[in-house]
């Protein structure tokens, strides 16, 4: 009775030769997809999920290759497929959509000719025919003005808009399956929301499956039918996708599900587990996970698992192995997440520790002179921060939310000093701090504050011991102190979960995770009271997210450090944050406590972010429709910036920049607000 | 568009201007100019006569404007040793370095891209090691070994090809070529290969690497994974992407090639404006030293000219503005 299954994918294993001896990358993998469905595949990077996708459409990476297995689409073999065929399935029979839309397309050639390219390898159309389904196609996308921008050249398109056209690309020829890897990670979250409904909704028209490769829970929850979760090169858990996000039953994907922060609910800490995903070279035999798993025995340790049913879902885990041994006869772990108010974190009436006014940095970006003079231009100016007022009490930890490009960083830079702020100032516990001069003076007061960054990897010195990174952070006056010098080192390292003995190492020896634990040691040997952090866990993968998140929130309790926390994950800052502020073009839109900002929005902007982000509470829920894009801070809106994007603008907010005022706790600038015809916001 | 070029043009104005500037102390302030004109026993009076009709007592922005107005002129002095215009020295030495200079180019660049694509595109293949072990010889011996292996394998050991010389030349009108010959095109071969040889595998090796670079992006993975045919990936996206970083390096390569045709032409004996120089250093010519600055210096900012405005209709990111507004 079953139809055959779209795509099928049995015991499929890659490996890489390497001189130290071949590597396995995908070990006896199996999975379908039958038409029309939406599989996600989720897992940690490394976990081989980009490469089973690579390796369904034949575009290993040399040495990559398939060493086993067989790949079946429509019952037809295609691991084998000489070349030449293999190309004339990709595209037509199966699509791909990569991560990176700013890199996806050719730069020299207009996006019209990418598209007329790949429709007439694989349909007989004329060049004018095949134009007109372009044009067709841009429209579909979402593209405004297709008949004009189809000669239009990448560099000429937004981020989002770019990643329209990839879809446009690759459902140009009507494929019947999709591989879509990461297609929204490099978006922003009201761009992403915008994309996953669009490939959502052409591929339902369309009549296309979809593998959708992601590590973002909070998708797979919004859009996919089945999930499968891949660890260490094989999958250990499938199911529909509600069982997977609410009745997990692989530990793994329990600690996984554990380890993502949401905005549905408050915990003090998230679940984390320990360690990280071996590397290739050293997979321990036995299940793959035995050695982080929290419910590991004997046989784990030695015999592989492969899937076996557990109510619906498919598991490969001993734990669901003989009826016998009925699952209760183990202790299976609890799928519930520890739950349980955090707010107490941070005083309610503490004094205020930094405090900005008035806060403006500009960057002058015009290009040179004569350049100029000749066409007839102005200067250009970024006002990447623009009249931005914040302050944050002892203890507290403010959370600093908003899209790319809107300022955040820059704030984080010019409140440490990195940056001489164009206008306004700064105060940390009283004293000035506004201009290099003040800072100069009081350079102890300036130590108390220090910065984490996103990218370990870049702020990390290579060529430096991990002891050397660390001690020179070490204040001149505490170094001298005979011997007690090198026990601080090794009392930092401790104090963020390494070992002394780690410092003799070189930081490319560590995990992304163990070198942002690094430079929060590096980050603490001036005994700072205050750390700004720029998206420190943006970059890690979420079980590493939680092992950094927890270790912040314990050092903030061990230490009493105040936050400055910057991150474009409204869950993570729901998370961490006791306060949140919104940031859109330059400015804070809205502050408030946490919960009431995320409970009770009242700034559109706000709003629609809340509508828009993925979260894992979210499962198969209809979002609201978020338009526009941010737009450029060289040329900003007049009036409330947000006015283009905003349901609520009238002429008022054309012409007339909001002040903040406070309503009930809440600092908003909007004028909606301020006129009360703000509708409420939907509760629940 | 006509202000990138404009300014440009400024751009390359202004570089000519500084070379003049370097050009014109050379040749007020090393040596003494009347020395070289006059006579052991010429008087003092008669020196000072000399200077004041030159124009050498004058103010020296005045002496440099002169000198500019000049050499826009084409009017470069008189040569020291020859007493003959230095503008005619070199007309006549010009046409045996182009000729040269532009054959070395158009064998280092029809021979260096083509090798280049090839051992990115097959990189396993027995030939493209071949190639590129071949490659390390041309970039790590010297010109003139080169030069001298060659006048020692095909002059005297074989006698297939002279040994200096540009052969029997015929006259065009104010330009001498040797193409029209047999004997001329013989005594081309050589120098030629020698000056290309170093050119030509820098060049292999960057559009080389910057291929295997372009073939590792995004879009080209995204090319592959739409089904377009390996022709249309590999010359219609990669070429084109490959070309784009390389035009710039090419160029100033090209640039170089006229530069180091110095030390072939002296191996070669190749009577060219670089022989020339090396003549006048030994006699201390600063005339024509001070006008073969200006000439190479010229070619350098005519040929970083064009490489400019050759980028800027390739790559649409210089020539269409970004639309911000989507
Ligand atoms: N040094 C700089 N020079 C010019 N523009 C800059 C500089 N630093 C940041 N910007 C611009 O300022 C804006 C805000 O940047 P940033 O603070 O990095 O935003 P976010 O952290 O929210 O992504 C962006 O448009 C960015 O391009
Ligand atoms: S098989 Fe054992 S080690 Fe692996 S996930 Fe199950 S209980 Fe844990
Ligand atoms: S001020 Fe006007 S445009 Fe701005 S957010 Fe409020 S309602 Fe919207
Ligand atoms: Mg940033």
């Amino acid at each position: 009775m079953a139809k055959p299954p779209l795509l099928e994918v049995k015991n499929l294993r890659v490996e890489f030769p390497t001189r130290h001896g071949t590597l396995v990358a995908i070990d006896d993998l199996s999975l379908h997809i039958d038409p029309g469905e939406v599989l996600g595949v989720v897992g940690e990077s490394g976990a081989g999920k980009s490469l089973t996708g690579a390796a369904i459409i034949g575009l290993l990476e040399p040495p990559g290759r398939i060493a086993g297995g067989e790949i079946l689409f429509g019952g037809r073999r295609i691991d084998k497929l000489p070349d030449a065929e293999m190309r004339r399935i990709r595209g037509r029979h199966i699509g791909a959509i990569f991560q990176d839309p700013l890199t996806s397309l050719n730069p020299l050639h207009t996006v019209g000719r990418q598209i007329t390219d790949t429709i007439a390898a694989h349909l007989p159309l004329t060049p004018r025919q095949a134009r007109a389904r372009a044009l067709e196609l841009l429209g579909e996308v979402g593209i405004p003005a297709a008949a004009e921008r189809i000669d239009h050249y990448p560099h000429q398109f937004s981020g989002g808009m770019r990643q329209r056209v990839v879809i446009a690309l690759a459902l140009c020829a009507d494929p019947k399956l999709i591989i879509a890897d990461e297609p929204t990670t490099a978006l922003d979250v009201s761009i992403q929301a915008q994309i996953i409904v669009l490939l959502k909704r052409l591929c339902s028209q369309h009549g296309s499956a979809i593998m959708l490769i992601t590590h973002d829970m909070g998708v797979i929850a919004e859009t996919a039918d089945r999930v499968a979760v891949m660890y260490a090169g094989r999958i250990g858990e499938v199911g529909p996708v509600s069982e997977i996000i609410h009745k997990a039953r692989l530990p793994y994907t329990i600690g996984l599900m554990g380890s993502i922060p949401s905005i549905g609910e408050e915990v003090e800490r998230l679940v984390q587990i320990d360690g990280s995903m071996p590397r290739l070279n050293e997979t321990p035999p036995g299940c793959r996970y035995h050695p982080r798993c929290p419910n590991a025995f004997e046989r784990c340790r030695t015999e592989r698992p492969d899937l076996m049913p557990a109510g619906p879902s498919r598991v490969a885990c001993w734990l669901y192995d003989s009826p016998a041994e009925a699952p209760a006869a183990r202790p299976i772990p609890a799928a519930a997440r520890a739950t349980g108010g955090h707010r107490a974190r941070g005083a309610a009436a503490a004094a205020t520790l930094i405090e900005a006014k008035g806060l403006k940095q500009y960057f002058d970006v015009s290009p040179p002179l004569l350049t100029r003079i000749l066409e007839r231009t102005g200067r250009r100016i970024v006002r990447a921060v623009d009249g931005l007022d914040i302050s944050i009490a002892h203890g507290e930890t403010f959370g600093l939310v908003g899209e790319s490009g809107c300022g955040k960083s820059t704030v984080a830079r010019t409140v440490v000093g990195l940056f001489d702020a164009t206008a306004g100032t700064i105060d940390y516990d009283g004293v000035s701090l506004s201009t290099r001069e003040e800072r100069a003076r009081n350079r102890s007061v300036q130590q108390k504050m220090q910065m984490i960054f996103q990218d370990p990897q870049a702020s990390l010195n290579p060529r430096w011991r991990v002891f050397d990174i660390v001690a020179e952070s070490i204040p001149e006056a505490r170094r001298t102190k005979a011997g007690g010098f090198k026990e601080r080192v090794g009392e930092l390292l401790r104090q963020v979960g390494m070992s002394p003995l780690d410092g003799d190492k070189y930081p490319h020896e560590f995990s992304g995770g163990q070198r942002q634990r690094i430079s929060i040691a590096r980050a603490l040997g001036g005994e700072p009271e205050f750390l700004v952090c720029d998206e420190p866990t943006s970059a890690l993968d979420v079980s590493v997210q939680a092992q950094i998140l927890n270790l912040m929130v314990d050092l903030q309790r061990n230490l009493g450090l105040t936050y400055l926390f910057i991150s474009h994950d409204l869950a993570v800052v729901h998370h961490i944050s006791t306060k949140v502020g919104v940031m859109y073009l330059g400015r804070i839109v809205e502050w408030a406590e946490t919960r009431r900002l995320f409970t009770r929005p009242l700034h559109p902007y706000t709003r629609m972010l809340l509508d828009a982000v993925p979260d894992i509470s979210k499962t198969g829920t209809q979002r609201a429709q978020v338009e526009g894009e941010v737009p450029s801070p060289i040329d900003p809106p007049g009036g409330c910036h947000f006015h283009p994007r905003c349901p609520f603008a009238n002429a008022r907010c054309r012409g007339e920049s909001p002040e903040n005022i406070m309503v009930e706790g809440t600092s908003v600038a909007c004028h909606a607000v301020q006129e009360g015809r703000l509708p409420a916001w939907k509760t629940g | 568009m006509i202000s990138f070029i404009l300014a440009r043009v400024l751009q390359s104005f202004v570089v000519m201007l500084c070379v003049a500037a370097i050009s014109f102390s050379l040749f007020t302030y090393v040596g003494d100019p009347i020395a070289n004109l006059v006579g052991i026993q010429s008087s003092d009076e008669k020196r000072e006569e000399l200077r004041e009709s030159l124009g050498l007592n004058d103010a020296v922005p005045v002496q440099f404007a002169r000198f500019v107005s000049r050499a826009v002129r084409m009017e470069f002095g008189i040569s020291y040793q020859q007493k003959r215009k230095v503008s005619s020295i070199i007309a006549e030495r010009l046409p045996a370095t182009l000729e040269l200079s532009i054959l070395s180019a158009l064998l280092a660049l029809g021979i260096g891209i083509p090798a280049g694509i090839y051992t990115a595109l097959h990189r396993e293949s027995w030939f493209s090691h071949l190639v590129l072990s071949g490659s390390l010889i041309g970039v790590s011996l010297p010109t003139f070994l080169i030069g001298i292996l060659l006048i020692f394998v095909f002059s005297v050991q074989f006698h297939l090809l002279p040994s200096f010389g540009r052969g029997e030349v015929v006259q065009l009108g104010f330009w001498s070529t040797g193409l029209l010959t047999e004997s001329g095109l013989k005594a081309l071969i050589m120098p030629a290969i020698t000056l290309a040889l170093f050119q030509m595998t820098l060049i292999m090796r960057l559009v080389r690497s910057e291929m295997l670079e372009v073939l590792r992006t995004d879009y080209i993975k995204f090319a592959r994974a739409r089904g377009l045919s390996n022709r249309t990936v590999h010359f219609g996206y990669a070429l084109m992407n490959t070309l784009v970083p390389v035009i710039t390096i090419t160029g100033l390569q090209l640039g170089s090639i006229i530069a180091f045709a110095i030390i072939t032409e002296t191996v070669f004996q190749w009577p060219g404006v670089g022989l020339m120089f090396i003549q006048a250093i030994n006699e201390v010519d600063i005339p024509v030293m001070s006008t073969y600055l200006l000439l190479i210096a010229s070619f350098f900012v005519i040929i970083n000219l064009t490489v400019d405005l050759l980028y800027y209709f390739v790559d649409p990111r210089l020539r269409v503005g970004r639309d911000v507004k989507t």
